[in-house]
């Protein structure tokens, strides 16, 4: 039983992870129909700048995850002025901005895999404090655990706080309903458009470097996974469904973790995007999604 | 007089072939080339049966890589515990496109009716499962050798068959957009609701393209497996889905012509980089590789070639015309 | 027999009933116009009759057929074809091919001819492509048909489309709003050519359209929705003076 609640915590863990990369999917996704691959790459440069933070400079970790937050969310918003939005005012078809999304990925990866940059190889991330469990009911919960499971809690509600309850949010709202209507209505889409990638690309870093924290190896490459992953969380969630996505990314995060804890770690990727198959035959729209009819 | 005209394309592949194999016999095209260029035909086909459902067809696959593995991994096991002279081979590679196509009809029927992203992301699914698969076949059975990678394939893809197969996938793939059932699949891309209301059974064309397009890989799959002395499932990943996905993109949505230019330029584009970049900079092909991607993106989204084809009818001066009513429609053929 | 019956056709989406209680006979070669305010159920009704959704009540009977639960491509290759509010042209496709899809159930040959060019398939390609030429010239259209059908001016798409229903052989063509964004004197040369070719094609033509000029001159009658409901049914100058009518289009005040 207490194997069970300790994989049940673990879920909750990867799953909190996941909820904050997925945000940054389903928030983009809701603005502008892309589907920003780059932005598991995001997650990664975010790792490394919090390794950088407090394991190389030496910084407390809590500054570690803002510099983090800040550096990402400018490269977030870089990415989006080089790469997207030149197609968005060209009016291109969306496949031309999801390839460029790819081809943006791609690019990170390897151009982090420079030797001058972070270079190929794994490196071992040694944790700013130290392991410490406390015993609650039985079960073993980590000041890891709860150091995630506090920081997602309190980011998540200060993100609600700003798209329901603040301006900004609210023209996100409207860009995400009606572009156009919204354009019209006075509000710079732009500059919505901007936003969105910086939170999303600043959510990601915090997911990068609790990441980091949390699973102590990273590498270039160490975006991909975990970006596909927390992606199909946001479609399980309903794409461009906030609360849906962190629902998604707890399904997801539980469902690896018990497969690979009670089947065989071997398994646990299929099991994952099997579960997406299932849930987009049974309901496409997600669990939480809406589906819209197309009027004909 | 117009008999000739019809016999040319045929005549211009006999001559390109009996070029190719003379230079190759005679040492001019060295080794290492003569490999990209076969790798580069196995490319083609796989890419033109993406092309068929997804530049064709408007069907979203990010998986297209899993069937390509499907197939090479039947294929490669039909010879390695069968037998490896040309009757087996054809039997394997038959085989290998077979069970890629049944996969993909299993696999289709289900969930070819999601939308574009959902199909891409199901697809994408689809193909990271698979990839699991073969990284655990040696449960299957041992010969398949699981994540270590699958030895012992007899390496019998010659130039002929590979050449000779690409050319048959590239004119089976031409025949089909040239046709009725061309146009019911193009207007399925096109307004997939306009095109019921039109008579088209939408369901059945999505999943004729579908399959057609996976045994394609499924072949293509099985040339390569007898292309390399082994077979690591590594070559079937996400990424592998990429490349093809790419040229496909690059090379422009409804031209077959773009596909077979583009596959072929992209292999030997990533080749000659490899080439011809110091030993120091050699890190940086991909770099370069991802560059080119977004620049080309950016710059002409359409792709090379996008829904433009190739027509030796235009080529040597005729009117680029479908002016013809006899033997269906000129517009674009070779 | 009546080549069209409805019977009682309700189609609900939620709690919001956009068409409710619709009945409709019509009789081969009628000629009925279907009009009403924006969002009066008019094309709901054009989409439940051509299978796209199923009526949540009530029947569509088709030459004397139960259409319950055929799908749309079935209608189509049963009889009945149709055009759109907002053009669905296939555009990265010629106007000869946008005419010749409709045409594939009767194409003449099957896979298997066309993959490996068997004799059907060049006799099947000819008579297509010459049934479609024909067709793009009866339109006006011949010229255009090697034009990408989303490069042709906004009038000339419009007469594809109707080409394009036409090529499915019907009996029962509906038009949807095909004088949308037309002038006075394009609405003139579309009456004559409603009525042209319903008589060469044998047409049974059912129309939504706002365009009195259209209607008046062309629908033989009419019935009026508005929420959904059917309000008045009648000839043009029956209609034209009805009070519910004038009230649905241009308010309590007005007609009062």
């Amino acid at each position: 039983m207490t194997q069970l609640l300790d994989q049940l915590l673990n879920g909750l863990q990867l799953g909190f992870v996941y909820a904050l990369i997925a945000l940054g999917y389903t928030m983009v996704y809701g603005i502008v129909r892309l589907i920003n691959f780059a932005h598991g790459d995001v997650f990664m440069v975010g790792a490394f700048l919090g390794y950088f933070g407090f394991g190389v400079w030496g910084l407390p970790w809590p500054v570690a995850i803002l510099i983090s937050m800040v550096g990402c969310a400018l490269l977030g918003v870089t990415i989006e002025r080089l790469a997207y939005r030149p197609l968005r005012d060209k009016g291109a078809p969306r496949i031309a901005a999801l390839i460029t999304a790819i081809g943006v990925s791609l690019f990170l990866e390897y151009f982090a895999s420079l030797k001058f940059v972070f270079g190929p190889n794994f490196r071992v991330v040694t944790r700013p404090f130290a392991d410490k469990q406390w015993m609650l009911g039985g079960v073993a919960i980590s000041n890891v655990q709860v150091l995630i499971i506090g920081v997602v809690a309190v980011i998540l509600a200060v993100l609600l706080f700003i798209v329901y309850r603040t301006k900004m949010g609210k023209a996100m709202r409207a860009v995400s309903y009606d572009q156009d209507a919204a354009r019209l209505m006075g509000i710079n889409v732009n500059q919505v458009i901007t936003f969105t990638f910086a939170i999303g690309s600043a959510l990601a870093a915090v997911a990068g470097v609790l990441f980091a924290i949390a699973y102590p190896q990273i590498f270039p490459f160490m975006g991909i996974m975990p970006g596909l992953k927390a992606f199909t969380a946001a479609v399980l969630g309903g794409i461009g469904n906030i609360p849906g996505a962190v629902l998604g990314a707890l399904i997801m995060g539980q469902a690896e973790v018990l497969t690979a804890g009670y089947l065989t770690t071997n398994y646990r990727d299929a099991i994952a995007f099997s579960i997406l198959i299932l849930v987009l035959l049974v309901k496409p729209a997600g669990l939480l999604g809406k589906a819209g009819p197309e009027k004909v | 007089m117009k008999d000739w005209k019809k016999l040319l394309p045929g005549i211009i592949l006999v001559v390109v072939f009996a070029l190719l194999m003379v230079l190759r016999s005679v040492g001019l095209i060295g080794l290492y080339w003569a490999k990209v260029l076969d790798l580069s035909l196995v490319i083609t086909i796989s890419a033109t049966g993406l092309s068929l459902i997804y530049g064709f067809t408007g069907q979203f696959s990010l998986g297209h890589a899993a069937f390509y593995g499907i197939g090479a991994y039947t294929a490669g096991f039909v010879t390695k515990t069968l037998g490896s002279d040309p009757w087996w081979f054809a039997i394997a590679l038959l085989a290998g496109a077979a069970t890629a196509g049944l996969i993909g009809l299993l696999i289709g029927m289900p969930i070819l009716r999601l939308r574009s992203d959902y199909l891409g992301i199901a697809t994408l699914g689809f193909g990271i499962i698979v990839k699991v698969l073969l990284d655990n076949t040696d449960k299957l059975a041992p010969a398949l050798g699981g994540s270590r990678g699958m030895l012992g394939i007899p390496q019998v893809s010659t130039f002929t068959w590979i050449f000779w197969l690409a050319v048959g996938t590239v004119l089976l793939a031409r025949n089909l957009i040239l046709s009725s059932h061309g146009r019911a699949l193009t207007s399925v891309r096109e307004d997939e609701i306009a095109s019921d209301l039109m008579g088209i059974d939408t369901t059945r064309f999505k999943t004729l393209a579908f399959v057609m397009g996976c045994s394609f890989a499924g072949l293509a799959g099985g040339l390569y497996a007898h292309l390399y002395p082994f077979l690591h499932p590594t070559s079937f990943d996400f990424l592998k889905s990429l490349d093809v996905l790419l040229v496909v993109v690059l090379g422009g949505l409804g031209s077959l012509t773009g596909t077979v230019v583009t596959a072929i330029g992209w292999v030997f584009l990533l080749e000659w980089l490899r080439a011809v970049l110091p030993g120091d900079f050699l890190e940086f092909r991909g770099v370069i590789y991802a560059l080119v991607l977004v620049i080309v993106m950016i710059v002409r989204p359409q792709g090379l070639l996008g829904g433009k084809e190739f027509s030796l009818n235009r080529f040597f001066g005729g009117k680029g015309g479908s002016g013809s009513t006899r033997g269906g429609n000129q517009r674009a053929s070779a | 027999m009546p080549l069209l019956e409805c019977k009682e056709v309700c189609r609900y989406f939620g709690g919001l009933k956009a068409v409710n209680n619709f009945n409709l006979t019509l009789d081969h070669g009628e000629l009925v116009g279907l009009i009403g305010p924006n969002g009066a159920g008019k094309t709901t009704c054009f989409n439940v009759i051509t299978g796209i959704f199923p009526p949540t009540m009530g029947k569509v009977i088709f030459d004397g057929k139960d259409m319950a639960g055929i799908p749309p491509y079935k209608v189509t290759q049963t009889g009945i074809a149709r055009t759109f509010q907002n053009i669905r042209l296939f555009k990265e496709m010629t106007a000869l091919d946008n005419v010749r899809v409709t045409m594939h159930p009767r194409a003449g040959y099957g896979l298997l001819d066309s993959l490996l060019r068997l004799p059907n398939f060049g006799k099947g390609e000819a008579t297509m492509t010459k049934r479609a030429e024909a067709l793009l010239e009866r339109m006006g259209l011949l010229s255009r048909r090697d034009a990408k059908a989303g490069s042709l001016p906004y009038g000339e798409q419009r007469r594809l489309e109707i080409a394009r229903a036409l090529a499915a052989s019907p009996k029962l063509l509906l038009l949807d709003e095909p004088a949308a964004g037309m002038n006075p004197s394009e609405v003139g040369s579309l009456v004559a050519m409603i009525k042209g070719i319903k008589q060469d094609f044998n047409l049974t033509v059912l129309l939504i359209e706002h365009q009195m000029g259209l209607v008046n001159n062309v629908c033989e009658r009419l019935v009026v929705l508005d929420f959904g409901e059917t309000i008045a049914a009648g000839t043009p100058s029956e209609i034209q003076t009805n009070p519910r009518v004038l009230e649905a289009y241009l308010g309590k005040a007005v007609a009062g």
